[in-house]
């Protein structure tokens, strides 16, 4: 057992059902008791999301537990299959069937028989393996599942595009930036003259997945999520991927000098011409990223030397470390990662990077490191957003966990260059401006401190408050107790009131129409 | 729309979404200031924990998971000790007067003996352990609470005849307010009964208040709050005590009360809405044998403050798809206001502790010539969207999952769970429930009602 107050990656459960509502036309069903399809109010809130979310639940109650689930789960595949013709649903298992050890997989098997849907099992231990594991895992099973069977009819057309093109695997529901990175990736892509071929999974058809090997290469930005799925598809259909991240300046570089490389392999073949991007990359660098010039700007002198603390997802911790590090001249004190499973490619990353690398899943060991090292600024998740707010530091949020503030309306992206101006956007606010970062020192401030009242003009109230009274605004939330006092006042006033009790309070309180 | 006499209820799949119960550490562990929830459980659960109740997690709670592992699962680690330690830790850090452990759905199937241990701990660490099965597999959202105060009518003291009968007796713990004189809304002098009445549900502490004053301007005290603001102020029970609740979820802790305790119940609706809250004190009153006084020009106050708003709501019509158990009594409240009422969907709907409550409901519809809605127990979310569908009410009462989609395809929605944090308790408070209802109401604008629908998906539903 464990005490747990704060966790950074959920359940595998939520990876499964990420991955399968990312897809078009996907149903899931969980195997779970009554209350735990909380999953659709995730997406719901934070998504903002405008469709019912393909996901229910065959409810596990009393009657399950003492007879076991029978009939009830294929009475629920089959009926989804009837209402809403997916074309997959795929049967989630939770902790709770887990434990319960039924044998989901016969479920499966016999509600295929019958059932329009293609129907499957997400093979993911609950124990074993975390929310990201899990949607790494469910992702790789749908598209093995989909070209297995395209190889088994003989559909699958095994030759390429004539032009360069790439999949971009690994974009999905709730993920960091993830609708935004995607957009500014197929920019990128297309500035290279390379054809998006697919996206997978975020609005992808199952029926198009047969097509997914046309491409010339895979691409998956983010470590975490599309790596097994470009493993097999390497493995098995000879597939080359890239990981590299394209965020920040060098290495997006990196990733374009990757690109070129893959694609002059086929394109000397096939075309007879070989792609040069170096002018594109310099180009880009030069004048539509303004992160290169702003690193040498007066602005980022200031922050030469400024301490600051990282946390997150692999991807995002470990690159931000070395933006800070090699594009602004920060210095990083320390590093971390809640991904206890890929602490290892971690560390290699960060290495010689940071003063010290912290792979912890407990938030208060972060907390603890970031109070004890006080950085100018903090780079991590919600999470770290909060513990700089308790100890006065601030911080940009850089990774999930994430907070309905992190789906903004507006064009967000990490990636490419469009996001190399991001983040050097997210950075440098995230610091005290330049001169603010003086003058209170100097000056002493240039707030006047000790304002009692919210308004600009102050006026004195002549009615007395008893103490029982006084306390009992104070039962009321901050932000309208000013509002309740005023009309408690007003009330009074008009009705000869001197002095106000609690009664008093709630009288007014139900008299006035506001 | 038939109009039926009598209500009906209907029972569907029971496939509907709903918090689950162990969300009632959110708002208990704020109420009893003194005590600490440890919930027993998975990941999943934490992770809901820290995802609906929002950002309060951040705000260092009073509440933890004890998260099970796999060791503790396959019974390679013993329950006790792993307890022991987790709450010696608990105990360190936060010194509570009172431990709270949810048992969750994982508890209930590997059947850890959480009541067994309970005592042996409780000894052993010297903090009192209270133990409630909050979980899925039994209960829906708000049940959650009805488990944890049912848990704790046993740790209330024993009532005892002679410490009442003493003059004055603590008058200040009982949290009543000493009325002043020179107020000339309460200058008449009040004398206080002594009816030793306990109301049980958890309510912040201005409403409880609120209504220990309502039902002071009858001369009845109230004697305590089930649960009571710390701990160790729990109230006293026994034979002679009377017990009401106030919210209408609480069915296992009337029991518990009756049954375990002792305690006469007094079976009333419930004080939502000026005339919930009206029924409620005249049953009160007629329990102990007093004539109310001036509740019906009060209450005719209260509505003729609301005209604003009953403007809004008249002739509007409501769907609830249910999720909290306080269906009934807004439906109610609702129908007063002039709304028709479609559908009532409620996860579980105990007839004998809401029996008042469903009779003021035939009431309130044949004095509002409205039909009396249908009663759906257990409800099917993917029926009641295509009965959505037809009936296209003016506002749906809905859980989060299905508030956005539901404005998508052009029906207005109110979160369903806003009622349970909200005051909406008492006369006083009819006004916040009718601010939360009208607000998607009065939101309405011409600039997107061009689009019809904004949703991106075409659903079957739409076609059938």
């Amino acid at each position: 057992m464990k005490l747990a107050y704060w966790m950074y990656a959920g359940p595998a459960h939520i990876g499964t059902l990420r991955v399968a509502s990312s897809f078009r036309n996907v149903h899931a069903i969980m195997h779970a008791p009554l209350g735990d399809d909380y999953f659709n109010v995730m997406r719901s809130m934070s998504e903002r999301e405008r469709d019912f979310t393909p996901v229910t639940a065959s409810v596990v109650d009393r009657h399950v537990l003492a007879r076991g689930s029978q009939e009830k789960v294929i009475n629920n595949i089959s009926r989804k299959d009837e209402e809403q013709h997916p074309d997959l649903i795929v049967l989630t298992p939770t902790c709770t069937s887990s434990i319960l050890q039924e044998d989901l997989q016969n479920f499966v098997d016999r509600a295929s028989l019958s059932s329009e849907s293609d129907v499957i099992l997400a093979d993911v231990n609950y124990y074993r393996v975390n929310e990201l594991q899990a949607a790494d895992r469910t992702l790789e099973q749908i598209i093995r599942f989909y070209l297995d069977k395209a190889y088994k009819e003989s559909t699958l057309d095994r030759s390429v595009t004539k032009t360069p093109s790439a999949n971009i695997i690994g974009i999905f529901t709730l993920g960091f930036h993830n609708q935004h990175d995607c957009r500014e990736l197929k920019r990128l892509l297309g500035e290279l003259g390379i054809m998006v071929n697919q996206v997978i999974p975020e609005g992808g058809y199952l029926k198009r997945l047969k097509d997914l090997p046309k491409a010339w290469f895979n691409v998956v930005p983010y470590r975490e999520v599309g790596l097994m799925a470009a493993t097999f598809l390497e493995k098995d259909y000879g597939m080359p991927y890239i990981s590299t991240t394209p965020m920040g300046i060098s290495n997006t570089a990196d990733f374009i000098v990757q690109i070129g490389k893959l694609v002059n392999v086929w394109a000397y073949a096939l075309l007879e011409k070989r792609f040069n991007y170096k002018l594109y990359v310099d180009n880009q660098t030069k004048f539509v990223s303004q992160a290169a010039w702003f690193s040498k700007s007066i602005d980022c002198q200031n922050l030469a030397g400024k301490e600051a603390a990282i946390f997150g997802d692999t991807t995002h911790a470990a690159l931000i470390t070395k933006i800070l590090v090699k594009e602004m001249g920060i210095r990083v004190s320390c590093s971390g990662t809640y991904c206890k499973h890929d602490a290892e490619r971690f560390n290699e990353q960060v290495q010689g990077l940071c003063g010290e690398i912290v792979v912890t899943e407990d938030h208060t060991e972060i907390g603890d490191t970031i109070a004890r090292i006080e950085p100018s600024a903090i780079f991590g998740t919600q999470m770290e957003r909060h513990i700089g707010k308790r100890i006065d530091i601030p911080c940009g949020v850089i990774s999930s966990p994430v907070h309905i503030q992190n789906f903004p309306l507006g064009y967000r992206p990490f990636l490419g260059y469009e996001g190399t101006n991001q983040i050097a956007d997210l950075i440098y606010n995230s610091f005290n401006l330049g001169m603010e970062d003086h003058s209170p020192d100097v000056f002493g401030g240039h707030d006047t401190k000790g304002i009692s009242t919210k308004a600009l003009s102050t006026e004195l109230s002549d009615i007395n408050w008893t103490s029982e009274a006084e306390s009992e605004p104070k039962k009321i939330p901050g932000f309208v107790r000013g509002k309740i006092r005023k009309n408690t006042e007003l009330f009074a006033k008009q009705n000869n009131i001197p002095e106000i009790t609690v009664d008093a309070t709630y009288v007014a309180k139900e008299k006035s129409s506001l | 729309m038939k109009t039926f006499d009598i209500p009906t209820f209907e029972c569907e799949t029971g496939n509907y979404h709903t918090f689950c119960p162990i969300s009632c550490v959110a708002w208990l562990y704020q109420k009893i200031e003194d005590s600490f929830f440890l919930v027993v459980g998975t990941k999943t659960r934490g992770y809901f924990l820290q995802n609906a109740p929002g950002v309060m997690i951040f705000a260092e709670p009073r509440y933890a998971m004890a998260e099970l592992e796999e060791g503790d699962i396959s019974a390679q680690l013993n329950d006790q000790k792993e307890l022991e330690r987790i709450c010696l830790r608990v105990k360190r850090d936060r010194n509570p007067s009172v431990i709270i452990w949810i048992g969750t759905c994982t508890t209930e199937i590997i059947k850890m003996d959480l009541e067994g241990i309970a005592p042996k701990l409780e000894k052993q660490i010297g903090i009192p352990i209270v133990v409630a099965r909050a979980n899925g597999l039994d209960y829906a959202f708000t049940q959650g609470e009805d488990t944890v105060l049912a848990a704790m009518t046993h740790r209330c003291p024993e009532f005892n005849h002679h410490i009442m009968n003493q003059p004055k007796w603590d008058v200040t713990k009982l949290g009543v307010v000493e009325v002043s004189s020179n107020n000339k809304f309460f200058d008449e002098t009040i004398k206080l009964n002594r009816c030793n009445l306990v109301l049980f549900g958890s309510l912040p502490s201005s409403v409880a208040s609120q209504l220990n004053l309502e039902l002071k301007r009858q001369s009845i005290s109230v004697s305590g709050w089930l649960p009571s603001q710390k701990y160790n102020e729990l109230p006293a029970l026994g034979e002679g005590v009377y017990v009401c609740g106030v919210n209408p979820f609480l069915s296992r802790t009337a029991t518990a009360l009756m049954r375990r305790r002792k305690c006469q119940l007094i079976g009333a609706p419930f004080p939502i809405g000026p005339d919930g809250t009206r029924a409620w004190i005249e049953k009160i009153c007629s329990v102990f044998n007093i004539k109310p006084n001036g509740l019906e020009e009060r209450e005719d106050q209260i509505w003729k403050n609301l005209i604003d708003y009953l403007q809004i709501t008249s002739g509007k019509s409501v769907f609830f798809m249910g999720d909290n158990l306080l269906e009934i009594s807004l439906a109610r409240f609702f129908i007063r206001c002039g709304m028709v009422v479609y559908e009532i969907g409620i996860p579980y709907m105990d007839r004998r502790y809401q029996a008042a409550e469903l009779l003021l409901l035939q009431q309130t519809c044949k004095k509002m010539q409205k039909p009396m809605p249908r009663i759906v127990e257990k409800p099917d979310n993917y029926s009641q969207v295509q009965r959505m569908h037809e009936l296209q009410p003016d506002l749906a009462i809905t859980g989060m999952a299905h508030a956005n989609p539901l404005e998508a395809r052009n029906i207005d929605t109110k979160w369903s769970v806003e009622f349970t944090f909200a005051q909406i308790h008492g006369s006083v408070n009819a006004r916040d429930v009718l601010e939360l209802v009208t607000r998607p109401l009065r939101r309405r604008t011409d600039s997107v009602s061009d689009c019809r629908s904004l949703s991106r998906q075409t659903l079957n539903v739409q076609r059938s």
